[in-house]
């Protein structure tokens, strides 16, 4: 049962980061890759590591896509 | 489970370098970094897994049985801090990001040329 | 044409790099020489629960000491390169308004993110979690004060001195370590009290407070640094 969660979530999580590297819309990009982030702490979570996943859900999914956004719409001010 | 896991793993740091390496973007490299961090991440941690066995945290598993029910705690010591410095590092890039699009005015990479000759 | 070639070879090299170590991956049936000694001696030694917290704050204290360090500096250089002079601010920057419900609910919910991180830290010893991810979930609470109100500056005195004082009181316990206990950082200055309460396992408890409050006040800082740096004309 959790192999075959665990090869839905790694598929899933290769296509975010597809998704996340060769879409033009950076937003769209930028989204993909918390996704990317999401998908990694469930799969921390599997591999009996919940310290881990705790901190990758909050970090990298949280955080780094926030910070993202902020740089883009400073860009995106600039350009305007 | 952890050849899943590893087998994802070493993919998505292909797919981060591949992103590093190839996009024009400067964003998109910062978001490949990223992706390559995660990637050597889930790698780390699925080193450290020993088949069915629990997490490391000995409230329900009697402590003098720990050595046979518990999973390698260290990589998770060691991914623990490493995703948080991996928050710092990408923040750096993006404020670098950030400066470099102030002085040209572009986020292609191939308008940075001034040490090239 | 060329440089898709040498980005090929790049990949092809690393590929070859990491398929030797793939291939020699054969999954684990018991735990590593170390690890082993953690699991048989750890709850003696350091009287913590949670192995993970063990290894972080006493086993490999001194890397985590490193960690905030490197944090700081990230930190300290991210409010050096995005500061900005005095005149080159927007005096009224027309922000959005935002939504009625995330500010309502940033009112109500913010306290209960900062106390659920404090928990997390506080019990760090105990259950999945730590300063760590306790520290980052403060921040969260920040983000959602800086995204509920974009004109809210995060006051610098106050993260300078939740930063600074935590990060000598960790120096501090350490160096207390090596005078009532086997070495730096040694949790035993406390007694290690009982196995799974939450006063056990020496100081590890309070060195890791302080490392999320450490923790926690970089990473706000740093939103807080590059939310600010959206007042500046161009």
């Amino acid at each position: 049962m959790f192999v075959v969660i665990a090869i839905i979530i790694g598929v899933a999580s290769l296509i975010g980061g597809y998704i996340a590297i060769h879409h033009e819309d950076l937003s769209v990009a930028i989204i993909a890759s918390g996704l990317v982030s999401l998908f990694a702490s469930i799969l921390f979570l599997l591999l009996a590591a919940p310290d881990v996943a705790m901190t990758e859900a909050a970090i990298g999914s949280g955080l780094t896509t926030l910070i993202f956004f902020y740089v883009l719409n400073k860009i995106r001010q600039r350009n305007d | 489970m952890e050849y899943i896991a590893i087998s994802t793993g070493f993919a998505l740091m292909l797919l981060g370098l591949w992103g590093i390496l190839s996009q024009k973007n400067l964003i998109k490299i910062v978001l490949g970094f990223t992706i390559f961090d995660t990637g050597i991440n889930i790698v780390m941690v699925s080193i450290g897994y020993v088949r069915g066995k629990a997490a490391p945290i000995l409230d329900v598993i009697n402590p003098s049985e720990a050595v046979n029910e518990i999973v390698d705690p260290i990589p998770q010591a060691l991914v623990l801090t490493a995703i948080v410095i991996g928050l710092g590092v990408s923040a750096l890039m993006l404020v670098y990001v950030l400066k470099l699009h102030r002085e040209k005015n572009s986020l292609d990479i191939n308008s940075f040329k001034d040490l090239k000759w | 044409m060329i440089k898709k070639l040498i980005i090929i070879g790049i990949m092809a090299g690393v590929v070859l790099i990491f398929f030797d170590l793939f291939n020699a991956f054969t999954g684990n049936e018991v735990l590593s020489k170390t690890a082993d000694y953690y699991a048989r001696n750890g709850a003696k030694e350091v009287g913590a629960s949670n192995l993970v917290t063990s290894i972080v704050v006493t086993y490999r204290g001194f890397d985590t000491l490193g960690e905030v360090t490197i944090l700081f500096l990230t930190a300290a250089i991210i409010s050096f390169v995005l500061k900005i002079r005095e005149e080159d601010i927007i005096p009224n920057r027309q922000v959005r308004i935002t939504s009625e419900i995330l500010d309502s609910a940033a009112q109500v919910i913010v306290p209960v993110i900062f106390m659920v991180g404090i928990y997390i830290f506080v019990n760090g010893h105990l259950t999945p979690g730590g300063g760590f991810p306790g520290g980052a979930v403060i921040a969260s609470g920040v983000l959602l004060m800086i995204m509920a109100n974009p004109k809210f500056g995060i006051s610098h005195t106050v993260i300078s001195w939740v930063e600074s004082i935590s990060g000598v009181a960790f120096v501090i316990l350490g160096v207390l370590g090596i005078l009532f206990a086997g070495g730096f950082l040694d949790n035993r200055v406390l007694g290690l009290g009982d196995f799974g309460k939450l006063f056990s396992a020496g100081i590890i408890p309070i060195i890791y407070s302080f490392i999320g409050l450490k923790v926690g006040a970089e990473l706000s800082n740093i939103l807080g640094t590059i939310s600010h740096a959206q007042n500046e004309k161009n």
